[in-house]
């Protein structure tokens, strides 16, 4: 599958420079922290792989930072494909909609995939991206993960899925939502064949993707604070006709009620999975 | 028509004239028989028109009926010998999901689905059909022994949803749905699926994976209902109607699409005018769908069922 690749152009080896039209909240060299208000240099953000050094808040990454902070240097590569959006459900301005968030992400959708090396650790990782119309999955995205799933099962090397999402992409209808079936049915595969899955759940995964892949880890990681949830609270609470605590919810509230094995802090998450990967060194290491 | 649609009304009153002149005819011994011949003419015609052209907001409303068969009728109608069992073994027992045992078409299968109630006190207990993740569980757990004793699996969806609450978040509904979905690809024996109602989301997928999936012709099934779709993308829940009629969430559209296997025809007007039809229905093709499923080797299901689902999904492929 060489022709998949990017084996020279190490295009996601090295922290990219935020582009000011994604992250508002970078512009410039001040940043403030959403929640303790701290105002944070853009360089001592980036030491802390976008954490407050003050209070611990995890800013969203885009896929690109998730990748460089989590693969050796130089390792990742992706794994490419032409892939495009359509509108089969003829929803209106739809692809005006995906065209809107290409030109303001650079991205074709919202998932990037390859393969790399974790602390000398091969394995195939997909990411989303939050700021793709909110991380939402429609047919490309699932079928994006598919086959980043079936690299993992041709290589014989670990899967990490780390999701940031919305739910499903309504725009796209019954497609959107079976993509949590044909996603599912591509790591029953891999479980099968006893391979090894991690779903790294970060700031948000709802809806759709946590009643899917996110939940179906061998290990199921989050990041601290993260929201993670199926139904969301603006759903819940008229439902129940009561507010709900600030901390329903979160990925603290999740690990507590039993769907998390931890919640790892963002600077112990890579040699969290180097550890785990060497621990399953037989599926891991091709 | 005991329980009368919006859409319906015309028709209705139409019915009520016919009465009312028939009434006029015994009371005063003046014969109008030919106007009343007319008028029920004029009635048939408007049924054609009405049911013959149902826009999917219509179904929608036909598929929420209240009188329509329920799970339970389904099964109490298609199979013998059925054994409910109760309770996912770790919580409680979820009263919106039933489950068991049976006798179908002269073999053992195991049955699950969303049970919705009869008349308030009954939906109050069956929570409106919208499974808490112990219902999901309970169900995993009938379809994990199905394949202990190879017998063949069938599923039952109508619910507006996997129900959204305080206690279904903190017992882990995503993961219930997540876990079934993933086993469900994986179980080695045959799977129905018959989308009788409501096919609502994730809550519909969470027992909605199978080698077959059938569809009522007034069913609906989508990736979320109409009016959340409606406050998503107008902020307003009132224009359910108009998501409706964009999301493609008919037997027809997901027939066209490849999402569906079979569209099963219900009675002229809708399930609920015709019971026993309707169950009869269901019965012929479930069988046949099993006939079908059970000549092939069980361990070979998994992957037949990993194709179907893959090649689901549109999208352009360009040039490298």
């Amino acid at each position: 599958m060489l022709k998949d690749l990017f084996p020279k152009k190490k295009r996601y080896a090295t922290i990219s420079p935020p582009s000011t039209a994604r992250d508002k909240s970078l512009e410039g060299i001040m940043n403030k922290c959403k929640r303790c208000g701290e105002i944070l240099l853009s360089k001592e953000l980036e030491k802390h792989l976008k954490t407050c050094p003050n209070c611990g808040y995890h800013f969203t990454m885009t896929a690109q930072e998730r990748i460089a902070v989590t693969f050796d240097e130089g390792s990742f590569q992706a794994f490419t494909d032409s892939l495009v959006t359509e509108n089969p459900l003829e929803f209106p301005d739809y692809l005006e909609k995906v065209e809107k968030a290409q030109s303001l992400t650079g991205m074709e959708e919202g998932v990037l995939s390859g393969i790399g090396t974790i602390a000398g650790y091969k394995a195939v990782a997909a990411v989303m991206d939050a700021s793709f119309i909110m991380g939402s999955m429609g047919s490309v995205v699932g079928e994006r993960l598919t086959r980043a799933v079936e690299q993992a099962l041709d290589r014989r090397v670990p899967m990490i899925i780390f999701s940031v999402s919305g739910g499903a992409r309504m725009q796209e209808g019954i497609f959107s939502l079976m993509q949590m079936a044909k996603v599912s049915a591509v790591l029953a595969r891999l479980a099968a064949r006893g391979g090894l899955y991690i779903s790294v759940l970060t700031n948000p995964t709802t809806g759709g993707v946590t009643a899917s892949f996110a939940m179906q880890g061998d290990l199921n990681l989050s990041e601290p604070g993260a929201i993670i949830g199926f139904a969301g609270r603006r759903v819940i609470e008229p439902m129940i006709r009561q507010k709900l605590p600030d901390e329903f919810q979160t990925s603290e509230f999740v690990l507590e009620h039993g769907m998390l094995d931890q919640v790892v802090h963002r600077k112990d998450m890579k040699s969290l999975l180097a550890t785990v990967l060497s621990l399953h060194e037989r599926g891991g290491r091709g | 028509m005991a329980v009368e649609l919006p859409f319906e009304k015309p028709l209705v009153e139409l019915r009520s004239k016919i009465e009312e002149l028939k009434t006029f005819t015994e009371e005063k011994g003046i014969d109008v028989s030919s106007e009343v011949a007319e008028l029920e003419r004029k009635a048939q015609e408007l049924m054609e028109t009405i049911y013959k052209n149902l826009t999917p907001w219509q179904k929608v409303q036909i598929a929420r009926h209240p009188e329509r068969p329920t799970t339970l009728d389904y099964i109490q109608g298609i199979c013998d010998d059925f054994v409910e069992l109760h309770g996912d073994r770790s919580f409680r027992d979820d009263p919106a999901v039933v489950g068991g045992i049976a006798r179908f078409d002269g073999y053992p299968i195991t049955v699950v689905g969303t049970q919705k109630g009869k008349g308030t006190k009954d939906n109050l207990y069956r929570n409106f059909g919208m499974a808490h993740p112990e219902g999901y569980r309970k169900a995993l757990r009938l379809m994990k022994q199905a394949e202990k004793f190879r017998r063949p699996l069938l599923c039952f969806v109508d619910t507006a949803g996997a129900y959204p609450g305080l206690g279904a978040e903190e017992r882990g509904q995503g993961e219930a749905i997540a876990r079934n979905i993933i086993e469900m690809a994986a179980l080695r024996i045959p799977i129905v699926v018959v989308v009788t109602g409501e096919g609502g989301s994730g809550g519909a997928l969470g027992l909605g994976v199978g080698d077959r999936v059938l569809m009522l012709e007034h069913a609906w099934y989508s990736v979320i209902a109409p009016e959340s779709a409606a406050t998503i993308l107008w902020k307003d829940p009132a224009l359910g109607q108009k998501a409706a009629d964009v999301m493609r969430i008919t037997a027809e559209d997901l027939h066209r699409f490849g999402i569906i296997d079979e569209i099963l025809a219900e009675p002229f007007g809708g399930a609920q005018r015709n019971h026993a039809q309707m169950i009869a229905t269901v019965k012929e093709a479930v069988a046949r769908s099993f006939r079908d499923l059970m000549a092939i080797d069980y361990g070979a299901l998994p992957d037949r069922r990993f194709d179907k689902y893959r090649r689901i999904g549109v999208y352009g492929e360009g040039m490298q």
